[in-house]
């Protein structure tokens, strides 16, 4: 997934969860969030804040992830795994009900894949229920899914909003009146303004959710939203959109400002399908002629961790390649130079968001350095969605991949928009995703890594930060975030 | 009259028809596509066929204009991609807000700018005029977000006398004024900047006239003159900026919505052309040239009122 204005990814913020704060304290809290939602199923539409306000707080899924990215039991309370990995038999929760008061069993889990995969289907990610075959009730509070082939991130996968479990009788509602089984039930929206959720008084875990009442308000522009957190007509924004402005609130003693990491490659993506860049000389060159700390400074302010390769820093397999091509304009120079393309004129198509439209100015002027002239050209979300992603039409471009697990860009062959494919890569891929051994698995993502950076396919610039600014006192919010949503369930304020 | 407002009518529905031609056609013409943009860029393909169909999107665009045409005249504006709600709830609910800030801004712009623009015609060359001028030049060059900003961190961060942002709705109508003083405000000073030296020269003009004269020396005092004497007469050019002003207002509220978070149709039909929102945009872009064309109407009914002899011309 982009980062984008439809899929910017919703920073709704961490947490250690302090358990055993007393219940005396405040009950309430109001939420900024940049985007606001267009529906509220997160099964039907992508835009990232449906996902970071109803998946795990209203919706619930069979399972669900930690801070780090680890799996935890959510309505299924157990699983078992087949020898062949292909049999996934998952034991559900009993006595949970959805808010509308109707029983919750195996059968809206199969309702919910079943709706999710069909022909009708109109899932924002109905790939990752590609590999299932079938989906059986064997009892009430039992559910098999078996898969055709190995899927090392079908429980992490299975985690996402877009594998809600949804009720069969509410269902049609959910885009306006969203009914789940979750710790929080949607109370109201006031389209353009407000939402807000309440306590689900009888969620199987109700005593240990600390908040009664939870509104979001949703200001898009970066300069209203910090008056909003000055004046304290806001406890947090998670996902706050303007590094340039956090100085001031970690100057004030009221606020908690916490950076942290998101799923978020921010890369400088060249056409590898057409000259020049089908000329591994001139990627290179390229990646030579930027320099990371100089664009991290820049455009984020200094708040990112430079990438040498298409893997988050936070990641277990992560390994620092940012030395692969060290900065050095005289290099590129000379690079640019052999392979004949040194005073050529190159477009850099910019799509709509401030960690694009920054990086690439100053992208911009490195490559004029190296004696490349790049033609900066701002485009609107729609368009970069049919011109470049679609239509391949682009020399340079910068975007976020914000997806979990997402290295398998590179194996989707010419088509897409990298116009990028080796066999060697396909196959590498296909071998991660079918390895359930973890620490294999992590080996041939490091060689993944390695690939990618020394094949130079894109300059990788940084990691997208998540930036929270929380009043004092309030506990709970994820500082770094594997996923797009948040469990409030998890948030509570200090005595 | 009648004449005129049948002119006026036949005026009305010849532009919408242009007007709903156009943006039919411009949104058909720019890049994007409603089903990615709902379903975002790692859907399938076959998802974004389905709901392509869903939509209507995979009818002939010829087709799918007349089909808007037929249901519109019936008071069906359609149900929005992206929302998935009719188009006219979604207007229905942001009218109220954009509505009242309009009318409020509108207010204190004409009250602003007749005292202002009356007094320093008549203290012409004088200080009190200097700083009228200097005033509104000043209200002239600032930009308004600037403006609102300004106004924010002073009484929203620093005074805590108002809030930042947003609107609670009419059903608090305390909280719902409170809320709509500093967008009025920051909307006024800049508007009212334009019109105070439109009603001062207008005035200046008037003044020099024998009539005047003649009102002050037969003993009304300075301010009975000015007041129920010149202004009446200044009026026209002033009513036409006026007119202006609101058409430009309406349209304008989009960036004082965005500074302050208010719910109102500037920031719904922003959304909506990004989300290539086609019913929602052709609504919105219909309701304003209905708000600019009924605005011109209203001027020129004003002129009549304002001045009788303008009546004979107009037939």
């Amino acid at each position: 997934m982009f980062l984008g204005t439809k899929t910017t990814t919703f920073m709704l913020g961490v947490a250690i969860g302090l358990s055993g704060t007393i219940a005396t304290a405040k009950s309430n809290i109001v939420i900024g969030l940049q985007q606001e939602p267009t529906t509220l199923d997160p099964t039907a539409d992508a835009t990232a804040s449906i996902d970071g306000i109803f998946t795990h707080n209203v919706f619930e899924s069979l399972t669900t992830v930690t801070e780090t990215g680890a799996v935890l039991p959510n309505l299924a309370e157990s699983w078992k795994i087949s020898d062949d990995n292909l049999t996934y038999t998952f034991s559900l929760a009993k006595g949970v009900k959805y808010h509308d008061g109707t029983d919750f069993n195996a059968d809206d889990v199969k309702f919910s894949f079943d709706r999710a995969m069909g022909e009708d289907s109109v899932n924002p990610s109905k790939k990752i229920f590609s590999k299932i075959t079938s989906v059986s009730v064997v009892d009430p509070h039992t559910i098999e899914i078996k898969l055709k082939s190995v899927d090392a991130f079908f429980l992490f996968n299975m985690a996402k909003g877009d594998a809600s479990i949804v009720g069969s009788e509410s269902v049609e509602g959910n885009k306006t009146n969203p009914i789940g089984t979750g710790p929080f039930t949607f109370t109201s929206w006031k389209r353009g303004d407000r939402m807000i959720l309440s306590k689900n008084m009888d969620y199987r875990d109700a005593a240990n959710i600390s908040l009664d009442k939870v509104e979001f308000r949703f200001i898009s522009d970066p300069a209203a939203a910090s008056a909003a957190i000055l004046s304290e007509e806001l406890d947090a924004f998670p996902g706050f959109p303007a590094p340039e402005l956090l100085p001031q609130f970690e100057a004030d003693p009221r606020f908690d400002v916490r950076v942290g990491s998101t799923e978020g490659e921010v890369i400088l993506a060249m056409n590898n399908a057409k000259p020049p860049f089908d000329d591994i000389r001139v990627r290179r060159a390229v990646s030579y002629a930027i320099n990371r700390d100089e664009i991290i400074d820049g455009a984020m302010y200094g708040r990112a961790t430079p990438i040498g390769s298409f893997y988050p820093p936070h990641g277990k397999a992560y390994v620092d390649l940012t030395g692969t091509y060290p900065h050095d304009t005289a290099k590129a120079k000379a690079l640019f130079e052999e392979a004949g393309v040194a005073g050529m004129t190159m477009t850099l198509r910019l799509p709509p968001f401030p960690y694009a439209k920054r990086s690439g100015e100053i992208i911009q002027a490195q490559l004029a350095a190296a004696g490349i002239d790049a033609k900066v050209e701002n485009v609107e979300w729609g368009f970069w969605i049919s011109e470049i992603y679609k239509k391949q039409a682009y020399d340079m471009t910068i975007i976020a991949h914000t997806s979990p697990n997402d290295m398998g860009n590179f194996a989707r062959g010419k088509k897409y928009f990298y116009g990028f494919e080796e066999q060697e890569f396909t196959d590498l891929w296909a071998s991660i995703r079918t390895e359930t051994d973890p620490a294999k698995r992590d080996e041939m993502l490091k060689q993944g890594q390695r690939y990618l950076a020394e094949n130079a396919i894109h300059g990788f610039l940084f990691q997208l930060p998540r930036l929270g600014v929380y009043r004092n006192g309030l506990n709970g919010f994820w500082t770094s975030s594997p996923v797009l949503y948040q469990p409030l369930a998890d948030v509570s304020w200090a005595k | 009259m009648g004449y005129f407002l049948f002119r006026r009518t036949v005026g009305l529905f010849l532009t919408l028809f242009a007007v709903s031609i156009v943006v039919f056609a411009s949104m058909n013409v720019l890049p994007g596509d409603p089903a990615i943009t709902i379903l975002g860029i790692e859907s399938t393909e076959d998802a974004r066929a389905v709901l392509r169909e869903q939509l209507g999107l995979d009818e002939p665009v010829l087709g799918q204009y007349f089909a808007w045409i037929f249901n519109a005249l019936q008071g069906d504006f359609g149900v929005s991609y992206s929302y998935g709600v009719p188009v006219s709830e979604l207007i229905g609910e942001r009218i109220p807000m954009t509505l009242s800030l309009a009318f409020s801004g509108m207010a204190l712009t004409t009250t602003l700018a007749l005292f202002l623009g009356i007094s320093a015609a008549s203290y012409h060359k004088k200080p009190g005029d200097w700083g009228v001028m200097l005033l509104s030049q000043l209200g002239i060059a600032i930009p308004a977000f600037w403006l609102s900003m300004l106004l924010v961190l002073l009484f929203a961060v620093k005074l805590r006398w108002l809030p930042p942002g947003g609107f609670p709705g009419w059903d608090e109508p305390l909280s719902a004024m409170r809320s709509l003083i500093l967008p009025t405000v920051a909307l006024a000073l800049v508007q009212s900047a334009v019109l105070a030296r439109v009603t001062r020269s207008s005035a200046l003009e008037v003044i020099r006239l024998d009539f005047v004269r003649t009102a002050r020396a037969s003993g009304f005092s300075k301010s009975r003159v000015l007041w129920r004497h010149v202004l009446p007469n200044a009026l026209i050019p002033i009513v036409t900026i006026v007119g202006l002003q609101f058409a430009a207002l309406v349209s304008g509220t989009i960036v004082i919505e965005n500074v302050f978070y208010l719910p109102g149709l500037g920031r719904l039909i922003f959304q909506s052309i990004s989300n290539r929102d086609l019913f929602t945009v052709q609504a919105l872009v219909m309701m304003f040239a209905i708000i600019v064309v009924l605005a011109n109407f209203l001027v020129d009914i004003a002129y009549v009122l304002i001045d009788p002899r303008l009546k004979g011309r107009s037939n």
